[in-house]
């Protein structure tokens, strides 16, 4: 992981505007910054935009307008081929968890590792241990199908953590999970995140933000943001 | 090693595993045929160039009525005379009436009705290849001396039926190239195909960062190793046809044709084709992933 001056900004929206296709705007006159090491809820009720907010962050959409900068590089003057190097940077937890089904557990896991070309003697050394960190040891060669929903977002979440990213993109994580793994599972985020993880969960669970109720909030409606300390 | 290498994409279940190797194989049947096709014809062209050059023959036309006979042998031995002083000459060999009706026993066969026909004599003139014969100066002083002689270098046939072997190449050619075309196209729609069945993993694999040669490296892989099995099956059909092909010009030949063989470079040609088509097949797959993969944001 690379080490960043606390307060620089991680990620930074300036007057983003999202529209798909010719509908309304989704989002409107966005701005907000993520500073290095900071940790944040993003809340709003459902469809409120947080999944595509989020989407604009991990680069998996362009802005109608405005601009994104991430890990300072304005991504509209990015070239196409240095972006793998910022997505890799970019932990993502998707709402729909977007496990690979014919893939076996450890082999999702391992993904973020193999596509930058990490050695499979590490591969085999790291994965098994996150995936015992998260419960799921005895799930090693389980394939998604066979697992609960609770088990598919663990393995998601060890998913976006394993390559250790600069920034932790959560969509709904403990939506599918019980009280007791929801609170493992914040943990290990807050675990992240004080060695250097910047984390944005995205969550319409009120009672979660409650009970971390120290990490500012980032309020979506009506396609604005506001943030809610 | 290439057929061994992790994928993280499911494209072993795809229709495209089915289909694909069977029609490389037809269309490296169709390449084998081709190329041996071209070979061949060129080898029966450079035998028969090499069996006429360093020959002229020298025709008479026979003279009627009483005592043509004889007059004509007259004629040979004059013509014969003539060639015999042209520089570059090696041997002249002027063919007696029994020697041309045994070249024409195979057609005509041995009647005595051919024995009276008022045959045309040939004389057989063997020159020296690196000696430069001026052939127009020969013949003219031929016709002026010897009355009905003729000259024939054979090369009016030659450059006709070498002007066929190189349209039946070029046609061998232009024919593997179509079949190339036609298999990197259908590698591209089926890696099309692929790649809209796989839409989901893609996007994940692009999503964590994966670079697009990653994904386009992966549908490479597996269509070499579909091109290139394909190939071998082509190959394994083609093998055998083109040796009961062989065997049946062989039986056909009886000295009309000559001998008619697949040089080595044809071999290797035709053995290198399923590589050829592995090669074509991944490189199209490859171009056509990173083509689409451009789209993506």
């Amino acid at each position: 992981m690379r080490h960043r001056p606390i307060g620089e900004d991680i990620v930074r929206l300036d007057c983003v505007g999202l529209r798909y296709g010719l509908g309304p705007e989704v989002l409107q006159d966005v701005n907000f910054a993520l500073p290095a090491g900071s940790f944040h809820f993003l809340t709003g009720a459902s469809g409120a935009g947080k999944s595509s907010l989020l989407r604009l962050m991990f680069l998996g959409l362009r802005p109608t307008r405005g601009r994104v900068v991430l890990f300072s590089r304005d991504i509209a003057q990015t070239q196409r081929y240095e972006l793998p190097a910022l997505r890799r940077r970019v932990g993502v937890v998707f709402q729909d968890f977007r496990l690979l089904d014919h893939l076996s557990t450890l082999d999702n896991v391992a993904l973020p590792l193999r596509v930058r070309g990490v050695k499979e003697s590490e591969v085999q050394k790291h994965v098994p241990e996150l995936l015992a960190w998260v419960g799921l040891a005895e799930q090693l060669h389980s394939k998604p199908p066979t697992l609960s929903g609770g088990q598919k977002q663990r393995v998601a979440i060890a998913r976006a953590v394993i390559g250790r990213p600069d920034l932790l993109l959560a969509d709904e994580p403990t939506g599918n999970v019980d009280d007791h793994i929801a609170m493992r599972l914040l943990y290990l985020f807050e675990e992240l995140n004080k060695l250097g993880t910047t984390i944005l969960v995205a969550t319409h669970s009120e009672q979660l933000v409650q009970r971390f109720a120290h990490h500012p909030r980032l309020h979506l409606e009506h396609g604005l943001v506001q943030k809610v300390q | 090693m290439m057929l061994a290498r992790r994928s993280d994409l499911p494209l072993k279940g795809d229709a495209t595993s089915r289909f694909l190797p069977w029609l490389v194989a037809l269309m490296v049947f169709l390449s084998a045929i081709a190329i041996a096709g071209a070979f061949v014809v060129n080898g029966v062209i450079s035998r028969w160039d090499r069996d006429v050059s360093g020959t002229l023959t020298v025709q008479i036309l026979p003279v009627a009525g009483d005592g043509g006979e004889a007059m004509t042998d007259e004629r040979v031995r004059a013509a014969a005379e003539v060639m015999r002083r042209v520089p570059g000459v090696i041997a002249v060999n002027p063919m007696d009436k029994k020697q041309t009706l045994a070249l024409l026993e195979p057609w005509l066969g041995s009647t005595e009705v051919v024995k009276d026909l008022p045959l045309p004599r040939l004389i057989d003139v063997a020159i020296d290849p690196e000696t430069r014969v001026p052939l127009a100066d020969v013949a003219e002083r031929l016709a002026k001396t010897v009355p009905g002689a003729s000259l024939d270098d054979h090369r009016v046939w030659l450059s006709r039926l070498i002007s066929l072997s190189l349209t039946i190449q070029w046609l061998a050619v232009a024919v593997v190239v179509l079949i190339g075309g036609v298999t990197s196209t259908t590698v591209v729609y089926a890696t099309r195909t692929g790649m809209a069945v796989h839409r989901d993993v893609i996007e994940v694999l692009h999503l964590i960062g994966a670079h697009d040669d990653y994904v386009a490296r992966q549908f490479a892989d597996r269509a070499f190793t579909l091109g290139f099995s394909g190939g071998l099956v082509g190959l394994a059909m083609a093998v055998p046809t083109l040796s009961a092909i062989g065997w049946a010009a062989r039986r056909l030949e009886g000295g009309f044709l000559p001998q008619m063989s697949l040089p080595l470079l044809g071999f290797i040609a035709i053995g290198l084709l399923p590589a050829a088509a592995g090669i074509i097949a991944m490189l199209a797959a490859r171009v056509t992933v990173h083509g689409t993969l451009a789209r993506l944001p």
